[in-house]
Parts: C-alpha cells; structure tokens; sequence
C-alpha cells in the first residue's frame, strides 16, 4: 500500500487513499440505470398515478365493503399465519440447532422448499390435500371442519408459503448463542424452562420478530397458492390482491391502484419495522 | 470459541452438551415430533401429493399431458422467458455487488435497501404497475401499439414482470458474500499488473463461485415459477402467452386435474433440484455465508 500511495502522486491526501480498483463508473451506472428504469420509475409512477386520483377517489375506492372485506381477510389471516410460523418456526429451528435424529439434513434442506416451489403448484396440491375427496379433507370434513374455499384454508396456505422466514431467521441466532450463558444459569439454580424464557428467548427475540415481519409482509402480498384453495367468493374468502386482479380484468385503474397503494403503505411500514428490529438489536448487542 | 462456532454452524452441532444445558428425552422427542409433523403437513405432503397425482392416470397419461402442444408452448415460453430474465439479473447482481462492495460512497445502505424493494411489492402489483405503464390504456402503451409492439397480453410483458420479481435474487447473494471478502485480493492482483477483467475472471469470480451459482438457481427457480405478477400481464391464450405456472392454472380450472398435476410435477421437480444445488453450495461456501431470504 505504501508502495501506491507514492504512485498515486504528491498532490493526493495521504488519508484519502486511491483505490485502484477500476469499474466503479461502470458498475454503479448500470446499477442506477437498470434499476431506475425497472424498479423506481414504474414504482414512482405508481405513486403519481395515486395522487392524481385524488384524496376523494382514494377514499372512495378504499371504503367500498368489498374492498375493506378483502382487506380485512388479507391482513387477518397473513397475522395469524404468520403467528402459526413464529410458534413452530421457533420449534422447528431449535430443533434443528440443537439435536440430532434421522434425515436432519434432508430436513433441514426441505425447510426452503416455498421459496423454490411455485406458488400455484403449492396451491393446487393444497387444495387436493383439503378438499371433500382429499387425504385430508375426507376425514374432517366429515366431523363438520371445512378447510378447503374457507378461510382455514387461506391461513394454511399462507403459512406454507411463509414458512422458511421464522427459521432462516432464528436458526442462525440459536447457533450463535453460547453454551456457557445457559451452563451459567443452571449453575444459578435456573431450570430449563426458566433458562429458555429468561436467557434463551431474549436473545433470539429480535431474530424471531424479524422471521415473523417477512412472513406477515410475504403473506400479505401472496396470491399463487391462495386463489385454489380460497374460493373466492366475495365479502367472504376474497384477498385483496385477487380484488385487484379483478378489479383490473374490468378496466378499473382506479380502484385496483387504491387497493395496491393501501397494500405498499403496509409492506413498507412492515419493512421500516424490520429495519428497527435490526438496528434496535444491533445497539442492544453494542451495549453488552 | 465463538470463532470454531460460527465456522461449524452449518453442520450437525457438535456443542457437547451436559445434562443442565439440555432437555430430557422426553420434552426432546417431543419437540422434534412437532417440528416433524408440522413440516409433514405443510412440506412433504403437498409435495408427495404433486407426484402422486401426475401419475394418477398412469405414465401414458403423464407423458401425453407433456407433450400437448399448449403444454409444449408453454415449456418453452418458460424457457424462453427464463432465458432473457436470468442473464441480465445476473449481469445486473454482478455490477451491484461490485460497485457496493469493493468501492466506499455515501447512501451505501439506501441502495442496499432499494435492491430488495421488489421483496415488499407483492407480485400482483408488480404486475398492476406494468399495466398501468404497457397497457392498452396506460401511459405508453397507446404509443407502442400504435407502432406495432404490444408488450401487456404478449411475451415482452411477461419478460419485464419477471424481471421484476426476480430482480433482487443475485444481487442479494453476491453482496454480503463480497463484503466479507474485502478488497485485498483484488488490490494485490491489481498491483500485479492485471487489468480490471482479470482480476474479475481470476480472483473475483473464483472466490464468489458458489454464491453466484446459488443466487442464479434462486433467481431460475422464481422466474420460471412466477404466478401473480405474470397472470397479470400474460392475458392467459393458450399457446401464446401461457408459461408453465399458468398453464397449471387454466388445467386445473378446466377439471384436467392429471394434466395439471403433470406440468406441476415438472415445476416441483425443477424445486427439488433447486434444493439440491443450494445444499451444495451452501456446503462449499463455508461458514454458511449465504442469506436465505426469499
């Protein structure tokens, strides 16, 4: 380095060394390009095409009953699937981290399968599994539970789909969790119980909370592998992204935008959490 | 020793633990029968389902559903598709992990952010955004079409939608595998008197290999299995603007379950080996560096 510094001349401040690195020009513009023209104006255009409808046309769009229904559904069911997700995601990455037993890594490598398998394929076998005539559908249906054209079979399949999150996110932080924190406590008298809730938990909490933000925001945008096995009726098992699929198979710009901008401000507030977790938990390790 | 821990963390863990930092046999065998019956019913039954289906009406029947000319068009809109979209988010991984890794500026994390924005917009909106723009009464669709291009309900649609779903997968790999890595090698190489393109062919690429190789089995497996946000531009004719994922859709809504189920096969085929390949590459990218998200 020493050896640069003297190349790079006599005018150039010592402390601002010159990276010899080439393609920076290149490699940014063609970043900034490619993204502008695919990602921001698109999205920017989105955002202009809602502020030309007006505070009213907004309003309107959004407190029609159909639309406020599906919302409803939307943001109920991607909640308490992905509630279903941090639960056993928690367990399903404990497990993996912390014992041993046939095929784990079979295991282990199924975990990502919603992430590679396609939404409708998902759906499709769903909706077999639940129907009248299906493996599982043809027990409890009997017993008076329908799954599948209800929201049950919503919630099922926006926990697949949203699955991998929790433990792709608490896996790591259980790994790096030290032996010695939980030797300490039961040393103390802790039992293992009390080890998990008072040592364990809050460590992986920030992690846990992150996996359970993705999912929420995933679900709530998912449409492949809900359409099947909703049954989309009106009012009742219509999600907000069919809304506006629908809305747009009859030409209403409009309406569809409403509901896609309500659905943005959602994701972004989900994203802007997430971001806070991060720098929240990264202060928190700072201070320790 | 957090060191040796981070190093192992993607195999099997080898933490001896004692008696008062573990459970017992009981609440242990409890807790992975729960994990292994809640991945049976939401992974490996859907799954197990998709095959036994395809074959349901026997191999004949499986093969015939393959070979259906719809269904033949469709497979190679896929491809055709995938062929386009793929390449460029590589280049364009490439670059972004290049300019953010080996170069210091400032709005670093803003950029880092913007990349994974396609990640918040859900799929149909993505599609509800290139409507709005291609359409037939969108901003600039009147002006395509009246020179002759239609891009909604035709294949340069479905392309563009794709591209932007799939935009973040390389990028996001590439990035925080590059970081790590730290200029140093690209310096020494330099220094040597390699030009630009041979420290990236030489010591670059070499060192991102498998992370690449991941990245674009990731951003393979969402292009050709992409639903929400091509069913929105695509238009669905037969023959013409169907991809695979589509197709699977307009069988199953027809009743043809079989023939469904054996384009759905091909699709839960493509995923399986697109596990496969991550595991490996997961295995030779050691310390785990690889992010799994989405």
């Amino acid at each position: 380095m020493n050896l640069l510094l003297v190349v790079a001349g006599k005018k150039s401040k010592p402390a601002r060394q010159k990276n010899v690195i080439p393609g920076f020009g290149l490699t940014m513009g063609f970043t900034l390009f490619y993204m502008s023209m695919l990602i921001l104006i698109p999205l920017g255009g989105l955002v202009l095409f809602t502020t030309s409808m007006g505070w009213e046309g907004f309003w309107q769009s959004v407190t029609d009953p159909r639309v406020v229904a599906s919302l409803r559904l939307s943001f109920g069911a991607s909640l308490l699937a992905a509630l279903l997700n941090a639960f056993f995601g928690l367990i399903v990455a404990w497990v993996l981290v912390r014992y041993t037993f046939p095929l784990k890594r079979v295991v282990d490598a199924l975990v990502d399968l919603p992430f590679a398998l396609p939404t409708a394929v998902s759906g499709i076998a769903l909706v077999t599994i639940y129907s009248q005539n299906g493996v599982i559908g043809r027990y409890i249906e009997p017993l008076g539970f329908q799954v599948a054209f209800t929201w049950v079979g919503i919630v099922i399949a926006l926990t697949l789909i949203g699955l991998p999150f929790v433990v792709r996110t608490v896996q790591p932080a259980l790994e790096d969790l030290e032996k010695e924190l939980e030797e300490a406590a039961a040393s103390l008298g802790a039992s293992r119980w009390q080890t998990f809730k008072r040592v364990i938990f809050p460590a992986i909490q920030p992690s846990l909370l992150t996996g359970f933000a993705m999912a929420l925001a995933r679900a709530i945008g998912e449409y492949g592998s809900v359409i099947f096995i909703a049954g989309n009726m009106p009012y009742i098992t219509e999600i907000a992204p069919l809304l506006i699929v629908i809305k747009l198979e009859q030409f209403d710009y409009t309406g569809a935008t409403a509901i896609a901008v309500v659905m943005l401000i959602a994701a972004f507030l989900i994203l802007l959490f997430i971001n806070l977790i991060q720098w929240w938990s990264r202060r928190y390790t700072d201070e320790n | 020793m957090s060191g040796t821990v981070t190093l192992q963390s993607n195999k099997t863990n080898t933490v001896t633990r004692t008696e008062s930092t573990t459970e017992s046999p009981v609440i242990r065998w409890l807790l992975i029968g729960t994990a292994l019956l809640f991945l049976l019913f939401f992974l490996i039954l859907p799954l197990i389902i998709v095959f036994q289906e395809a074959f349901a009406g026997g191999i004949n029947l499986f093969f015939q559903a393959l070979t259906d000319p719809d269904a033949l068009a469709a497979i190679r809109l896929t491809l055709f598709t995938a062929a386009i979209v793929v390449p460029v988010n590589i280049i364009f991984g490439i670059c972004a992990a290049w300019a953010i890794s080996k170069f210091r500026f400032k709005g670093k994390s803003v950029l880092i952010t913007l990349i994974d924005l396609p990640f918040a917009v859900s799929p149909v909106i993505a599609g509800l955004i290139f409507i709005l723009i291609f359409g037939s009464r969108g901003w600039l669709g009147p002006w395509f079409l009246s020179h002759g291009i239609q891009i909604i309900f035709a294949t340069p649609g479905i392309v563009i939608a794709t591209l932007f779903v799939t935009f973040p997968f390389v990028a996001r790999e590439l990035i925080p595998l590059m970081q790590a890595q730290g200029t140093e090698e690209e310096q020494a190489a330099r220094v040597l008197g390699a030009s630009g393109w041979q420290t990236f062919f030489r010591v670059t690429l070499p060192n991102i290999k498998w992370g690449l190789i991941y990245g674009i089995i990731l951003c393979n497996a969402r292009a050709m299995g992409e639903f929400g946000a091509v069913s929105v531009v695509s238009g669905h004719i037969r023959g013409y603007t169907n991809t695979m994922p589509l197709h699977v859709e307009i069988l199953y809504n027809e009743y043809n379950f079989t023939a469904a189920f054996a384009i759905a096969s091909l699709l839960a085929l493509l995923a399986l080996v697109t596990l496969m390949v991550k595991s490996i590459a997961e295995m030779k990218v050691s310390g785990g560096q690889t992010t799994t998200e989405l």
